[in-house]
Order: structure tokens, then C-alpha cells, then sequence
């Protein structure tokens, strides 16, 4: 089988695990709970089976084109790393073993709920953004070791933070007590554009047949929905929007009963977010900052430009760094940094993708 | 004069405050942030026209120009550098600098602070505690625990009492420090790049193959003095087998210090070449049709017409353009080659050889007697460019023949090894970026300390721990109690492993 394949099956048994994860909170059945860690463990192993499998092609295809490259340097150029692809498919697997860490480690899996949708975004994303899944030729740009570990460092670092906005998100529904409170209308607002999303990019994912996908160039993100050619879809779309964002608004306090019955308390989910976000934050520093600075350096000899990747990257950091003082120095405590914690996240997403998206600058390549 | 002294201190003091203060820092992130926003939406330093159209968006095509006109006064369009950013920038070192100097002896004095012996009734209402019992003596269930505390790296004092004894211990007081470091990273970071704008330049340098040159340029009109020449030998680009994507950019460098050869160097993407604190990165190509036509001025080779034109470079000292050939091999697979004056190339699967040994800008055959001969007509546009090819073939003589611009030629007829001169391409210009930045090494510098602060701030917890040891009876009451600044979790468990570790030695000696 070739390494589409068990990318192919990690995402459906993810895509599955994610509902169970959802069905375990409603019915907190504990076998249910066991089978949707049994899915997400399997789907792990098929993704590292899949990305050791594209590593080996890589291998080969770097050293068809560079025969006098070691076999140190071969497997450095070669490493999954290279492309929007790649990259999103490795912040799915980082994501999902920081994922299976805290669920170990903290004994609980209601967690589950939260972060294996941040993997489905990520994994729709690919297949509906038209983003080339081919193993591409590296440019001379992108040939450097300091890329190699600025990509890998920051985007376990970005599943840190990925896994410190569940617990926020988790955290703000737990102590939230009553439906006029500002965080509540917050949550319901930034849990509500997530959904949205996700079901939008699931439309995208469907109206599409998989001959269409393999041929897709161009993004068809939202386009059977928000973007879509018809008005009368883009204003359905909108209606649909709110009308989910009143229903999250609505029955979202329920789910502060499911998380107090799956003994999943506020102390619980602050600890899982300090500790994604002290985990998250010196990675991200040194690998999203830092090493991108060493390597902008060797390659343009500028190590900082103001463009807008780097500038979205120290906007991401800055509200990291606020998290950290305002808790730590600040005496914040509670809702206002749990808040910060998801606007971190916000800020993350927007580095990784909107960027790309929206704006343009120097990462162009899609990283 | 006392009144007026203490009015002085007193504004100090409260500007100092403020300067110190987490509610200035929270105010200059949240301020740089949102204007850094700003800055990724309003394009840096673009044309004037790709804001207006921006701004036509929110405020309609007609009242566009003005509101950017605003804009542009305010300095947004240049944002990052303009007096308030840099100012904002400027004021969040100081408050940085402020209040780690604030913090810093608060700080240090509580990490000297003599650890003391703890009643029981204050280690129990410690964070973290925990008490076993024990049948084993006094002295035994000290030793276990010293050894414990010594392999777990916890130096530690004693205090004894009656029937008790008191062992307690810190390790990692000094991560305490490791924030105010991460600050100091920061602020070097600052400090390295003044450096850099200071006494640093960033420049670019567009220089042919074969062509020296003792200068960069910042702009067009403002060239930057380099102290030496720098040469470049040769550019080449090569590409991937789709025969679409770059594989590398390469260009051969030579320094020259009084047209002395000093340092030569291959540079590619990320491997530049760094002389006397000036570094040249590959960044650019391109062609220079200029530069080809002081060749092709010159005269041509020879005059008048003949079968047996002498091909030469001699009136081309300087050639460096490239030629591109087609070699077709009997029943092979055709081959596209790139080369220089005087390259040789194999065909294929033969022996045949060949040697680039001459060049004409202009050259073409009598209609009817099919001799060779120089058009000056055209010979400036390079209409009809021609190579001479010295070939050697085993068991025949070497011969030198012309090979005129996409003509095929038959090499040796019976066997069909054909060559095809495709084209004569001008020389090519490396582009480099040329950069100065004395500043660099603290940025570096910076890079390293703050990665290790930021290890030691959020992986080394300062642990405080006593140990309590008393007679109970026949056996021994162990109560350990602890704090710590973070991850008390994981503190804990170290808790648990120690007294776990103590009661299985405990056991395993009375076992012996």
C-alpha cells in the first residue's frame, strides 16, 4: 500500500474517533470511550506507517536528483516537512500524540472531544484546499537544516497550543455558570465558528467526487458554502451560521453537567492548559521564531523583514507571552486567561493558514 | 531644599513605577500586536495604488486617495519603521530593562534566604505533603533518606532534635532567574539590531561571470565602497528532471585583495560567502544582453570566404557565453548539453569526442559553393552564431568543423552520430545580496541564552523539601512536605517516588 492509503485510513478512523469522542461525552459509556482511544491509537500508527513510507520516496526522489548527497543529509532533505501538506499532516500527528499524552497521563478522555476536531479541520483542509499532495522537488530555498527543525519545532509546538485551546475552551464551559456572562457568549461565538467551519469544509469535502479532488489546483475552501457562486447558498449559509452559534448558545451549558459527571474539573483543564501552553510556548520560540530568524539569515541575510508570516508569528508569541505574565505576574487567574489561551490558538491558525490564505510574503512555499 | 529633594525621589519613584509596572508591559504587547496587525493588512512599503484599492473596500473609490493620503502621513505604509512604532519598540525595552532591574533584588534575596527547619504543624500545611510510618530505628531511616536525597541531587541540611530528626533541602532556586534572562535575550536582540542598522548595511550587487567589481549598491545611485573586488567566475542554474524547478542556484566568488586572489567560493541558496564581516548571499539571476553585444562588436573570425575557415577565441578574450548542443547518438536518446569555451563533451555510448574551440557571432554558407563566410550585416544581432567543434573519433583524423546555428550536422556519416548547435546564449549576471550586520553575532548570542532561559524557566521548578523523621514507639513517622513555583503535580509524584524508594530499602535491609 503506498503511503495515501494509511494517510487515507488514519483520517477516517480520526474522523470516527472524533464522533465516538463525542458520543462518549453524551452517553459516558466507558467501552465507548476505550473504542474511540482504540481508533485513535490505530489511526497514529497507520499515519507514522504513512509518513515513514513518504520519507522513504522522498529519500529516493532527493537522491535521484543529488547521487553525491550523504545519507544524513539525504534523509534531513527528505524528512515529511517540505510542503502545506506535509506540514498540516504532521501538526495532525503531533496533535494527536500530544492528544493521547494528556489523556494518559491525566487518566481522562473527555478531552478527546475537543481536540480530535481540531485534527479533522486540519485534514479536511488538505483535501479541500487544492494543496498539492505530490512529493515535490526542493527548491534551493527550502534546502537547510535550520528549515528543518524551524517547521518541526514550531508545529509541535502548534499542537501544544492546539491541545491548550481545548482545555481553555473545555476550561471557560466548566466555570461558566450562567448564559449572560461575557466568556459563555465568547465560547459560544468561537466554539460556534469552529463548528461552522468544520461542517462547511465538510460540504466542501462532499460535494466534491474523489476524481474531482485529485484534479482540485485551485482552493475550494467554502466554496460549496460561504464563497459559494449562488447568493441564495451564501445567505443560507449565513442563516445556517447564526442559527447554530444560538443553538451552541443555548444547550452549551449542558455540557458543563457532562463535564462535571466525567469528573473532568476546572483545577484539571487550567493544568492541561498552562502545561500545553509551557510546552507550546519555548518550542515555538525557538522553533517558530528563532530558528526561522537563523534561517531567513543563511539564506537572504536578513533574519527579520516585517513580513507578514513572521509579523502574525510574534503577534501569536505576544499573546503567549501576555498568557504567561498575566498569570504568572499579572495575578491573573480564571476565564480572562483561559480567553487569552484561546485567542493564542486564533492567532496560531492564522499564522499557520490565514497568512497564506489572505496575505502573502516570503512563505509562499505554504509552510 | 530636603522638601524639594523628596518631591524629586517621589517622582522618580512613581515614574520608575510605572516604567516597572506588568500593566505597561500588558499595554505595550497589546499595542504592538494590534498595530503589527495592521501592518500585515496594509502592504509594507508597496505601490500607492494597491492600498488605495484596499481602502476603496471600506471607504468607497472616491474618498480612497484621501483617507490614504492620512494614512501614509501617519506613517503606515511604512509602519515598522516609522517614529511611533519604533518609540513603542523603544519603550518596551526600557519597561523590560525597568522592571527586571525592579524584580531582580527581591528576587536574589529570596533565593539566598537561608532555608529553615520546619515545626511539623508548618510542614503539614505545606502544598504538597505526605507521612508514612515505618518499623525500623531512627538512624537507619536517616541513612535511607540521605542516600535517597544525595541521588535525587537534593543537598541537604540537618537539625536534630530529641526523638526527631529534620532533613531539608532546595534544589533549582536559581530558575527563578530564568525569566529575567529571556528578557535579557530580548533586550540583546534590540541592542543587535541598532548594531545592525547603525553600522550595518544591506545592499545587492548584480555582477556578470568574468566581471569584477569593488562595489555594492544600496540603490541605484548610492553605492557602498566594499575595501576589496569580488569576481564572479561563473553562474550557473540547474533544474530538476521536470526540467521546471530550480535545483540550485550556484555561482563561483573570488575575493581579491589588490588583484590578488584571496578566498574563492562556490555560494548556493543558504550557503553564502562571508569576507572581512561582508556577506554575499546567491539571491537573484538574470541574462545581460549588454554585455553580450561588446563581444559581438568586435570583429569577426577571418574575412572573405573559404572551406577552411580557422576557427579562434582569440578575438574574443573575454567570451564566457554558453553553448547549447544537441547531441543525437545512433539510435540513442537525445542529449542537451550547456557549455563554455574550450568544455569537451562525449557523445553517448561512443567514443567520439568534442572540444568547444571557436566561436563566430555571424557566419553562414555561399549559396552555391557552399563556402563559409562572415556576415557583418547581422553579426550584432547574433542572427546566425556559429561553434567550432574540434571532434576526435577513433581510427580518424581530428578535424575541426563549423557548426552553424540550428543546422544539423553529421559528425560521421556512416554511423549517424548527429550535433545540433542550438543557440549561443549571452552571459548571465549573478544577483547577489550584499550585507553588512556587525550586529548579527548578538542576535545569535541572544538566540542561545534565550533558549536556555526559556528551558530553565519553564522545565526547572525551584523545589523546597523537608523531611521530618521521629520515634514513634518501635517504629519511625516520615513526613515529607513540600513547595514548589510550578508543576506542583510532578513534584508529587518525586514526593512519592523518595518515600517509596526509602520504605523498599528500609524493608530490604531488615530482610537481610
Amino acid at each position: 500500500m503506498s503511503s495515501a492509503n494509511f494517510f487515507d485510513i488514519s483520517a477516517g478512523l480520526y474522523l470516527t474517533a472524533m464522533i465516538i469522542y463525542v458520543i462518549f461525552l453524551v452517553i459516558k459509556n466507558r467501552t465507548v470511550g476505550i473504542v474511540a482511544t482504540v481508533l485513535t491509537i490505530t489511526g497514529l500508527v497507520s499515519q507514522t506507517i504513512a509518513l515513514i513510507i513518504r520519507w522513504v520516496h522522498s529519500y529516493d526522489f532527493w537522491t535521484a536528483s543529488h547521487p553525491a548527497s550523504g545519507v544524513v543529509e539525504s534523509l534531513l532533505r527528505a524528512a515529511p516537512l517540505r510542503n502545506l501538506y506535509e506540514s498540516l499532516i504532521f501538526f495532525v500527528w503531533s496533535l494527536i500524540v500530544a492528544h493521547l499524552v494528556i489523556e494518559f497521563k491525566y487518566k481522562n478522555r473527555s478531552l478527546g472531544a475537543f481536540v480530535t476536531p481540531i485534527a479533522a479541520l486540519a485534514l479536511l483542509f488538505i483535501d479541500v484546499s487544492g494543496t498539492t499532495k505530490d512529493i515535490q522537488p526542493l527548491i534551493p530555498a527550502l534546502q537547510s537544516n535550520w528549515l528543518l527543525f524551524h517547521v518541526f519545532l514550531a508545529f509541535i509546538g502548534y499542537a501544544a497550543f492546539g491541545t491548550s485551546f481545548a482545555a481553555a475552551a473545555a476550561y471557560i464551559v466548566v466555570i461558566t455558570e450562567s448564559k449572560n456572562e461575557k466568556t459563555y457568549i465568547f465560547w459560544s461565538i468561537i466554539t460556534g465558528i469552529f463548528l461552522i467551519v468544520l461542517i462547511a469544509m465538510g460540504i466542501d469535502f462532499l460535494s466534491l467526487t474523489g476524481a474531482e479532488r485529485a484534479r482540485l489546483v485551485e482552493s475550494h475552501f467554502l466554496k460549496a458554502t460561504f464563497r459559494s457562486s449562488s447568493g441564495g447558498i451564501v445567505v443560507a449559509s449565513w442563516i445556517a451560521s447564526l442559527a447554530l452559534i444560538s443553538l451552541i448558545w443555548q444547550f452549551g451549558l449542558r455540557l458543563k453537567n457532562v463535564f462535571s459527571a466525567l469528573s473532568l474539573t476546572s483545577e484539571m483543564l487550567d493544568d492541561i492548559t498552562y502545561k500545553s501552553i509551557a510546552v507550546g510556548f519555548p518550542l515555538f520560540t525557538l522553533g517558530g521564531l528563532l530558528m526561522g530568524a537563523i534561517w531567513a539569515n543563511s539564506a537572504w541575510g536578513k533574519y527579520w523583514t516585517w513580513d507578514p508570516k513572521e509579523t502574525w508569528s510574534l503577534i501569536t508569541w505576544f499573546v503567549y507571552a501576555l498568557y504567561l505574565h498575566a498569570r504568572f505576574v499579572g495575578g491573573w487567574r480564571g476565564k480572562r486567561v483561559a480567553i487569552l489561551a484561546v485567542v493564542g490558538f486564533i492567532a496560531v491558525i492564522f499564522t499557520y493558514l490565514g497568512v497564506n490564505l489572505v496575505l502573502s510574503g516570503l512563505h509562499s512555499y505554504g509552510g | 531644599m530636603d522638601e524639594k529633594n523628596k518631591e524629586k525621589n517621589d517622582l522618580f519613584e512613581s515614574i520608575w513605577k510605572s516604567l516597572a509596572s506588568v500593566k505597561l508591559a500588558i499595554f505595550i504587547i497589546i499595542a504592538l500586536a494590534s498595530l503589527s496587525i495592521v501592518g500585515t493588512i496594509v502592504e509594507q512599503q508597496a505601490d500607492p495604488s494597491k492600498n488605495i484599492a484596499l481602502l476603496a473596500k471600506f471607504f468607497g473609490d472616491s474618498s480612497a486617495p484621501a483617507v490614504y493620503n492620512v494614512f501614509a502621513k501617519l506613517g503606515f505604509m511604512d509602519m515598522y519603521g516609522s517614529w511611533w512604532f519604533l518609540s513603542l519598540l523603544i519603550l518596551f525595552s526600557i519597561n523590560l530593562l525597568v522592571c527586571s532591574i525592579d524584580r531582580i533584588p527581591k528576587t536574589w534575596k529570596f533565593i539566598q534566604r537561608p532555608l529553615k527547619p520546619k515545626s511539623e504543624r508548618a510542614i503539614k500545611a505545606l502544598p504538597v505533603k505526605k507521612e508514612i510510618t515505618i518499623k525500623t530505628s531512627l538512624n537507619v531511616a536517616k541513612d535511607e533518606i540521605s542516600n535517597i536525597l544525595n541521588a535525587s541531587k537534593y543537598r541537604f541540611f540537618e537539625a536534630t532534635e530529641d526523638d526527631s530528626v529534620q532533613l531539608y533541602s532546595q534544589k533549582g532556586k536559581y530558575a527563578r532567574l530564568g525569566a529575567y534572562f529571556v528578557h535579557l535575550s530580548i533586550i540583546m536582540i534590540f541592542i543587535g539590531a541598532v548594531i545592525g542598522i547603525r553600522f550595518g548595511f544591506k545592499g545587492y550587487l548584480n555582477l556578470p561571470e568574468g566581471r569584477t567589481s569593488s562595489l555594492a549598491y544600496k540603490s541605484p545611485t548610492e553605492p557602498i565602497p566594499l575595501g576589496f573586488s569580488i569576481k564572479c567566475n561563473w553562474y550557473s542554474t540547474s533544474y530538476y528532471e521536470d526540467g521546471s524547478t530550480p535545483l540550485d542556484f550556484k555561482s563561483e566568488l573570488v575575493i581579491l585583495e589588490n588583484g590578488k586572489e584571496v578566498m574563492k567560493k562556490v555560494i548556493e541558496v543558504n550557503s553564502p560567502l562571508k569576507y572581512k564581516g561582508i556577506t554575499f548571499f546567491q539571491s537573484s539571476y538574470g541574462m545581460l544582453r549588454g554585455v553580450l553585444d561588446e563581444f559581438v562588436v568586435q570583429d569577426t573570425p577571418g574575412s572573405g570566404r573559404s572551406n577552411t575557415l580557422q576557427p579562434t577565441f582569440s578575438k574574443f578574450p573575454n567570451l564566457l557565453g554558453r553553448f547549447i548542443l544537441k547531441l543525437k547518438p545512433d539510435n540513442g536518446q537525445m542529449n542537451t548539453l550547456t557549455l563554455r569555451r574550450g568544455d569537451a563533451f562525449e557523445i553517448p555510448g561512443t567514443e567520439i569526442k568534442g572540444t568547444i574551440v571557436g566561436f563566430s557571432p555571424t557566419l553562414d554558407r555561399e549559396r552555391y559553393t557552399n563556402a563559409l563566410g562572415t556576415n557583418s550585416y547581422y553579426k550584432e544581432q547574433l542572427v546566425n552564431p556559429a561553434v567550432a567543434i574540434e571532434v576526435e573519433s577513433p581510427g580518424r583524423e581530428k578535424f575541426i568543423g563549423w557548426f552553424l546555428k540550428d543546422q544539423t550536422t553529421v559528425v560521421i556519416p556512416e554511423a549517424v552520430h548527429e550535433i545540433e548547435f542550438v543557440d549561443f546564449l549571452g552571459i548571465e549576471y549573478t544577483g547577489l545580496q550584499v550585507t553588512k550586520d556587525p550586529g548579527v553575532w548578538l542576535i545569535y548570542l541572544a538566540c542561545i541564552v534565550m533558549s536556555i532561559a526559556l528551558y530553565i524557566s519553564f522545565f526547572i521548578s525551584h523545589r523546597k523539601l523537608w523531611i521530618n523523621i521521629s520515634k514513634d514507639k518501635n517504629s519511625v513517622r516520615i513526613l515529607a512536605g513540600g513547595s514548589v513555583n510550578r508543576s506542583r503535580l510532578n513534584f508529587e509524584k518525586e514526593i512519592d517516588k523518595i518515600l517509596l524508594h526509602v520504605t523498599k530499602a528500609i524493608e530490604g535491609r531488615s530482610k537481610k
